[in-house]
């Protein structure tokens, strides 16, 4: 088994935390983790992406190979494709299609969509309003992983207490939620995919 | 494979060594490593055997010394891999030094060494234990401070980025000559990429130009362990170790195996009393000594756990990885499948032993190492008549950035496959002030008087609002080092280009912008220094800033005309008083300092999520 994911955003978005929740369910799981984060300056509002590896042999690089990943999980559609020299042949893009802008050139979305729709397996989700509906646009996140969790080995269960344990503190009105968000993401995608 | 931790035996304890077979059978009567150490100390040999209770074939290590003890590790073969924690690297190294023993941590945030310190803050035990873990005013002060603590006989650890390090370099390189008391392990984190920092500088010249053992782990595990047991080799080598590490290695996270948690040292004296005193009879008498123990030094390389050769049939090729690098050539190559030879390197100065082997060995020699291609420069050689070297100087690797699995596999002639194109339609997208942060609204208020003079008048520093010098504001024309921006600003007033002004933040000038400021003060220059005081060292994440609630009294202790000083809340309704503010003060003919004042907003919400 081998997961090679990249996770993207935008500084501030907590794309972090779709890691943490990844990780505890990888190590639920016993799988082996290695995940390169980015910190310091590219945080304020600068796009940051994450390289997370999950296998059950050992893993030696921190980072993965170009056109390695089998997944990109992005929460920003503009910010999908700007690792696609890291997918694979037969990886997938799941992304977010609410648009983070806080550039003054951004692109027209139309634009970045029909990039997004001319990748052979792609997922694109409209998060926030998923989220929205389960209670809370915070939960976007959680949805986005529900969205990618058909493409990454890790039985679904694992995830599921991957996101006890991490909101678990917060009370079980929140872990309900995002539980809620995350299969909503998921159902989303198996029906699009 | 993993090495378990060193232990100590006495000789009364039995130790069964007898060939063609050894029996450790002293497993209950080990006791933990001390710093009960005396030089010469030769390693012995090294060999396998088989412990007796669990039947698992071990490598043993094992050195002894005058004093008839013995110190031997370890290596397990099996391939029990315990994932207990999974731990960043600079998370590890923070647990290893608490593990080691360390009674203090010494350090100024920057990335990407902060979370180090931030770890050990937050320690349960470092908090039980009472372990020093408050941030210092700068990276010179942090190093004396850990220098001061192992003159005392305790255990200390200094962590700093890279250009942290040319701060801390005076007592750093002297520190060398001393030697220690206590052990002290230097970390350094270097940032190839300039991901967050000014230059991309390889901190393992400096371990070389101190002429310390420089420990570099290729994984979380070693960077715990290095950690842990840093201490003991500093204490063993008389003298500081560095442990670098680059982003890479301090920004990822995998699976860490804690070890036993050493006891703390107790207070206790240098045995000389002139050991730290660096007069010049002194100081040379010092020197000889630490250039004798280079030979000590280089033994350790050459027996280290971390460094090792691994065996090829392919001998057209030897590759040498040094650090993190090890791990993105076997990416190419999993289970032990590499066919060329390699020699991994994870402690300095170099294994000569491992190196003249892969000489003699092979064709050619491929270097890969993190940072600039200071391995590969020493075996080139001037004349380049030996085996030829490939690396980052004949172009088979670039010269600059950090390294990754791809340039790897293109320095190995391997084809991959490359990915799909960026579309075009990607606009970049660059760090920014946060909205509603402080220091934009000084900038805007600031471009509205600038815009009477000529252009290129503000010395900015290091910290967020370094972003100023981007658009929208492009208000700054300076960012080179900690505090330069008072000295360079009064250097351009000296040299006639009056006002000059000089954007400092808070920390920053509390880390070095103390001593500039007074020079100014001193012959009265006509300068204005801005301190941008968001109450927080804010691009690391929002440490404390040594010089909270000080600023004004600092400035009116160095002798700023307190009738210049002016204080002032950067908001939007403040504007126009902080235009009349700059008005009059670029126009004043002395030192005036300006000091907008607003907590850093990531910070103020981070309080208030805490609090709620």
């Amino acid at each position: 088994m081998k997961s090679d994911i990249i996770l993207a955003g935008v500084g501030g978005q907590g794309i972090l935390s779709i890691a943490t929740a990844l990780g505890e369910a990888a190590l639920a799981d016993n799988l082996l983790i290695k995940q390169a984060e980015t910190h310091g300056m590219s945080q304020r509002g600068g796009a940051v992406y994450s390289h997370m590896r999950i296998s059950d042999q050992p893993i030696s690089s921190d980072l993965i190979p170009g056109g390695a990943a089998d997944l990109i999980l992005s929460v920003e559609p503009m910010e999908s494709l700007r690792y696609l020299p890291y997918l694979s042949e037969t990886g997938y893009l799941v992304t977010n299609i609410t648009p983070f802008v806080n550039i003054p050139n951004y692109p027209d979305i139309e634009k970045v969509m029909e990039e997004i729709r001319k990748l052979p397996r792609f997922i694109a989700i409209d998060a926030d309003t998923i989220a929205k509906e389960v209670g809370s646009t915070r939960a976007s996140n959680m949805v986005m992983l529900g969205a990618a969790s058909p493409f990454i080995d890790i039985e679904f269960s694992k995830i599921e207490d991957g996101i006890r344990t991490i909101f678990g503190r917060k009370g079980e009105a929140v872990v309900n939620m995002n539980l809620e968000a995350l299969r909503r993401g998921r159902q989303f995608a198996e029906e699009n995919k | 494979m993993e090495w378990e931790s060193y232990y100590f035996l006495s000789k009364s304890q039995s130790l069964e060594i007898g060939f063609p077979s050894i029996r450790l059978t002293a497993t209950h009567g080990t006791s933990l490593l001390t710093s009960a150490f005396s030089l010469p100390f030769s390693p012995l040999f090294r060999t396998s055997l088989n412990t007796h209770n669990s039947g698992k074939t071990r490598l043993l290590q094992l050195f002894s010394d005058p004093n008839q003890l013995f110190l031997v590790s370890i290596l397990k073969f099996n391939k029990l891999i315990m994932q207990k924690h999974l731990f960043l690297g600079v998370e590890a190294i923070g647990q290893g030094a608490i593990d080691g023993g360390m009674s203090g941590v010494y350090s100024y945030p920057g990335t990407p060494s902060t979370e180090i310190t931030e770890f050990i803050q937050e320690n349960p035990l470092a908090e039980e234990r009472n372990i020093h873990r408050t941030w210092t005013a700068n990276e010179k002060t942090a190093l004396e401070t850990a220098l001061g603590m192992s003159y005392a006989g305790k255990r200390a650890m200094s962590c700093m980025k890279h250009v942290g390090l040319n701060v801390a370099a005076d007592v750093f390189i002297n520190a060398a000559m001393t030697g220690v008391n206590g052990g002290l392990i230097v970390t350094v984190a270097d940032d190839p990429s300039m991901h967050s920092s000014q230059n991309e500088q390889d901190s393992r010249f400096y371990g070389k130009f101190a002429m310390v053992p420089v420990l570099e782990p290729s994984s979380q595990q070693e960077a715990y362990d290095m950690a842990r047991d840093g201490f003991a080799l500093s204490e063993l080598t008389k003298v500081p170790v560095m442990l670098r590490i680059t982003t890479r290695l301090a920004h990822s996270r995998a699976g860490v195996a804690r070890k036993d948690v050493l006891p703390e040292n107790p207070l206790s004296m240098p045995a000389n009393p002139r050991q730290f005193i660096l007069l010049p009879a002194i100081a040379r008498r010092k020197y000889k000594g630490l250039l004798e123990s280079q030979n000590l030094f280089l033994k350790l390389s050459e027996e280290s756990i971390y460094n090792r050769y691994e065996e090829g049939a392919e001998k057209s090729l030897g590759i040498i990885a040094c650090g993190i690098a090890y791990n993105y050539l076997m990416e190419h190559y999993p289970n032990g499948t590499c066919p060329y030879p390699v020699v991994k390197i994870s402690q300095y100065p170099l294994p000569e032993n491992h190196i003249n082997r892969m000489d003699q060995e092979c064709d050619e020699i491929l270097v890969l190492e993190e940072g600039a291609p200071m391995v590969e420069e020493m075996l080139k050689g001037f004349f380049a008549k030996g085996t030829p070297i490939k690396g980052r100087l004949d172009g088979t690797l670039p010269r600059d950035g950090e390294l990754n699995p791809d340039l790897i596999a293109k320095a190995l002639g391997k084809e991959m496959f490359s990915g799909y194109a960026i579309p075009e339609v990607v606009a970049n997208r660059p760090p920014a002030l946060c909205m509603g942060c402080g220091h934009q609204d000084a900038y805007v208020a600031m471009n509205e008087v600038l815009a009477d003079y000529s252009k290129g008048r503000v010395f900015s520093d290091i910290g967020c609002y370094t972003l100023g010098a981007l658009p929208p504001y492009e208000t700054i024309f300076s960012c080179v080092d900690m505090g330069a921006s008072i000295t360079m600003a009064k250097g351009a007033a000296d040299a006639g280009l009056i006002p000059a002004v000089a954007m400092i933040g808070d920390s920053t000038f509390a880390h070095s912008g103390i001593t500039g400021l007074l020079d100014a003060v001193n012959e009265k220059s006509s300068i204005t220094v801005v301190i941008s005081d968001n109450e927080s060292i804010s691009m690391t994440g929002g440490q404390d800033s040594s010089a909270f609630g000080k600023i004004e009294s600092i400035c009116i202790g160095l002798g700023v005309d307190p009738a210049h000083i002016h204080t002032i809340v950067p908001l939007k309704k403040n504007h126009e008083e902080m235009v009349r503010l700059f008005r009059e003060e670029f126009a004043y003919n002395g030192v005036s300092v300006i000091i907008p004042r607003r907590e850093c907003i990531q910070r103020a919400s981070s309080r208030k999520r805490n609090k709620g």
